[in-house]
């Protein structure tokens, strides 16, 4: 039999069709489009500056400019893989009932309504993008039965741009965005946002973010939810909250996940796709959840089945390392403190680096306004830079940030700070 | 509102989903009271202790693992980790397998083995024979892993259809029956073959038996999707079990190999999975890949580091190595050991009927070939637990539970018909 090889005569016998040689059968396969981001990563990967500075990417960097470990983690992580009574044993298809217990109590609060009566699912994913997967699963599956339900979806934006593609993999074509970050106002621009999800017809998902929105930085304050929550009860929308960080917006987990419990406490159905990788330093083991909250606790069982059927074929069952690490802490005071103690710290840094960016660009005499540095949390923030000014930083100052002018502020450090703030500076103050 | 609409609150029309028949089993197992109650549906390794078994050298490996300050915690690339990749390849291709060499073998970390079914079968329904087939045929052998069906369906796939494998009256394969479902279907059609250790059955078709099922499979344009879930675990030996995947390989079919290390690794709960990828060139294997890719950004985005780093450092350390093929043939050793034992007692009790088919099957599971109201005699009067089909998981077996069987097994089949 022939097999498919590089010289010329073996070629042409197969495409006269000689049986030993296959149909190509993958020929019609085109490179996939790459996105911004990897564009983006690709580029600086190509540059060989030693000047260059990457702001975009997506894990929590230390000051020494290295992807962040939690010490406390190091030493539990240690203490499991000695621990005798671990069995590698098939995990349910839902996860580990203790963490996904305490990833949902994170999430709601020990003494949520909805936990006590028992209208909570919380299911471990693979990750974030996992959980997110999942729910959008779901959605299709609830709304397939009364009529075909397929969207609309609503994104803010900007968003992450995986997140599209993600909904349409479940079967749901209809994405939409709504307005979100204004870049005159360096914020949230309430109104437009408003507008949006007024004219967003009934039944749609709004997927709004709980806390640090990606890629801006920008969230909502407590009373733009308070008027968001009675549209979307109003026009009966249904949210899908995203919480991929939480701990490392306020320092706090409660206070990051005040959104999800301020839904909960009014009744709503929602769900909430978490992640601990970023809070944990876990990147690399995707410790994802997906909590739904239900109305009633009679649909528990029903969409718990739903949910095992889909995870089944998807991944089958998470993986467990990471999720025993997280619940570990969780379950443990003095772990718990020992872990907020260096969350606290990572946050504290990026607050730090926000306001001293603010200072150095205040000092350069930058135009522009630059309060929103210090008024939004988290590791994303938006500088407002437009898409030439974005380039202009790529191309003449090898300085990387992601499409829509954010960046990650942990990337920043002492040693690239000035450097960061003069290109800045440049950018918005050279002809182009 | 109109009275289509739907209600939000309306999730009570959510049906209740099938309850999965093999978890149902354990949950029954573990609901029983009696002393003496066996549990032969379970999916994993058993000591003969009954107990899971952390493989020594699984262990060895995690320590260094969480010793190793070098070691970062970043996000794994999509793909995977580019020497799990790799490594797991040639685990199942060769070392020396000339597709390797010529560049056009690539691979996806996935999550386990059903999460490298999922991406392989995403992609297909994408790309292969035309764009968005979802019409194209896929076939599972009948019987198979009940989880073959669903993977395909919701990747989209409308007709996942048996192709017939087991012959219940011989209690073996029925070639006949195979060949024929390959001369008759429609081209291209993608057939999900088991690398060996066929789940249920026990049945793998002979080497010459391969080679006629890989001829007609070349001829007729078929793809041959291989799942590779228990490559060392059947017979001992990773060479033998991947022989029918190295002959594919050899015969010049482009073609997807959904590898599984739960089970030779006994890192069930770590969900380690490779999809290799046996292209025409380096060129297609590259666009293949960045379409996988594309695939697994909305669906896991990245995959967990913590069993691909186990098992990377395990196949590349020659040492480790070692003493891994040693593990694993002690689990393969041990499952050959209940064959045997089994059949010999049901041939020394007389009871009816052959019991060839034991020691002649491979791997996890064995078709024990009795019908279901015996099946349902050994579950409610003798507290054995067995799925429907009469398959039974050969690691529930030990050397203290293995009389009760055996001596139920003649019970059931001399009193109930």
């Amino acid at each position: 039999m022939s097999r498919p090889g590089s010289s010329p005569d073996e070629k042409g016998v197969s495409q006269n069709g000689d049986p030993g040689g296959q149909c190509p059968l993958f020929t019609n396969t085109l490179n996939a489009p790459v996105s911004p981001e990897t564009r983006l990563l690709s580029a600086f990967a190509r540059d060989t500056q030693a000047r260059k500075v990457d702001l975009a990417g997506r894990e929590y960097y230390s000051e020494e400019g290295k992807p962040f470990e939690l010490r406390l983690v190091g030493k539990i992580k240690q203490q499991l893989s000695t621990d005798p009574t671990l069995h590698p044993e098939y995990p349910s298809s839902l996860g580990l009932r203790e963490f996904t217990r305490k990833a949902t109590e994170v999430a709601l609060g020990k003494h949520s309504r909805a936990i006590v009566e028992n209208q909570v699912l919380g299911v471990q994913t693979p990750g974030f993008t996992a959980a997110v997967r999942l729910g959008a699963e779901l959605l299709r599956c609830w709304y397939d039965l009364s009529a075909d339900w397929c969207g609309p979806v609503y994104l803010s934006s900007p968003c992450d741009d995986s997140l599209a593609g993600i909904f349409q993999a479940a079967g749901i074509q209809e994405i939409r965005e709504y307005y979100y970050w204004d870049d005159k106002q360096r914020g949230i621009c309430l109104e437009r946002l408003l507008e949006d999800l007024e004219s967003a017809p009934e039944h749609s998902v709004v997927v709004l973010s709980a806390s640090a929105h990606y890629p801006t930085g920008a969230d909502l304050s407590q009373s733009q939810w308070a008027v968001i929550t009675r549209l979307i009860t109003s026009r009966r929308l249904f949210p899908f909250l995203l919480l991929p960080t939480q701990a490392l917006c306020c320092g706090d987990m409660e206070r990051d996940a005040w959104p999800v419990q301020h839904c909960a406490s009014l009744g709503m159905e929602l769900l909430c796709a978490q992640s601990f990788s970023h809070c944990f330093g876990l990147y690399g083991e995707a410790v994802g959840h997906l909590l739904c909250v239900l109305k009633q606790n009679s649909v528990l069982l029903p969409v718990q089945s739903q949910a095992d059927k889909i995870v089944r074929s998807l991944w089958a069952r998470p993986s467990v390392g990471g999720a025993h690490v997280v619940t570990t802490v969780l379950s443990n005071s003095a772990h718990l403190v020992e872990w907020q103690g260096e969350v606290k710290h990572i946050v504290e840094r990026c607050m730090l680096i926000r306001a001293i960016l603010r200072e150095k660009l205040r000092l350069l005499g930058t135009p522009g306004r630059w309060d929103h540095l210090t008024q939004q949390g988290g590791l994303f923030c938006c500088t407002g830079l437009n898409g030439e000014q974005v380039e202009f930083l790529s191309n003449r100052r090898r300085v990387y940030l992601l499409p829509g002018g954010c960046l990650n502020v942990s990337a920043i450090n002492c040693r690239n700070l000035d450097y960061i703030a003069e290109s800045i500076h440049l950018a918005l103050t050279s002809s182009l | 509102m109109p009275s289509t609409a739907v209600k939000l609150g309306n999730i009570l029309k959510v049906p209740q989903a099938a309850p999965v028949a093999v978890f149902k089993l354990t949950q029954d197992f573990n609901n029983d009271q009696f002393p003496n109650k066996v549990n032969l549906g379970v999916g994993a390794y058993r000591t003969d202790e009954g107990q899971p078994w952390v493989l020594p050298v699984v262990k060895k490996v995690e320590k260094i693992i969480v010793h190793d300050d070098r070691l970062n915690h970043e996000y794994l690339p999509i793909l995977g980790l580019p020497e799990f990749r790799s490594s797991a390849s040639k685990i199942v291709l060769g070392d020396n397998s000339p597709a390797i060499q010529e560049n056009r073998v690539g691979a996806v970390q996935c999550l386990g083995g059903t999460g490298a079914l999922k991406i392989g079968a995403e992609f297909l329904r994408r790309f292969y024979n035309g764009s968005n087939n979802t019409k194209t045929p896929i076939y599972v052998s009948a019987p198979t892993w009940e989880n073959h069906n669903a993977v395909f369906s919701s990747a989209g796939f409308e007709d996942v259809r048996p192709y017939r494998y087991w012959d219940a009256e011989k209690r073996g394969l029925d070639l006949a029956g195979f060949l024929g479902d390959l001369e008759s279907c429609p081209e291209h059609s993608v057939f999900v073959l088991h690398a060996c250790a066929h789940n249920p059955t026990g049945t793998d078709p002979t080497q010459e038996q391969w080679k006629q099922i890989a001829e007609v499979m070349m001829r007729r344009k078929l793809f041959a999707f291989f799942d590779s879930a228990y490559q060392g675990f059947a017979s001992g030996s990773l060479e033998k079990d991947a022989w029918a995947v190295r002959y594919f390989v050899s015969s010049g079919f482009e073609m997807f190999c959904a590898q599984s290390f739960s089970k030779n690794f006994g890192l069930y709960n770590e969900r380690v999975g490779n999809l290799t990828v046996v292209a025409r060139d380096a060129d297609n294997l590259k666009r293949v890949l960045s379409q996988m890719e594309k695939i697994v950004r909305i669906t896991w985005s990245n995959p967990p580091s913590q069993g691909a780093r186990i098992v990377t450092i395990t196949l590349t350390s020659p040492e480790l190595f070692s003493e891994w093929q040693e593990n694993v043939k002690t689990m393969a050793n041990r499952v050959l050991l209940m064959r045997s034992q089994l059949k010999a007692k049901l041939q020394a009790l007389g009871t009816p009927g052959t019991w060839d088919h034991i020691t002649n099957q491979i791997g996890m599971f064995s078709f024990t070939g009795l019908n279901p109201k015996q099946v349902e005699y050994l579950v409610k009067e003798k507290h054995i637990y067995l799925m429907a089909s009469s398959r039974i998981n050969m690691c529930g077996l030990t050397t203290k539970n293995i009389d009760y069987v055996a001596e139920s097994i003649h019970e059931a089949v001399t009193k109930v018909q």
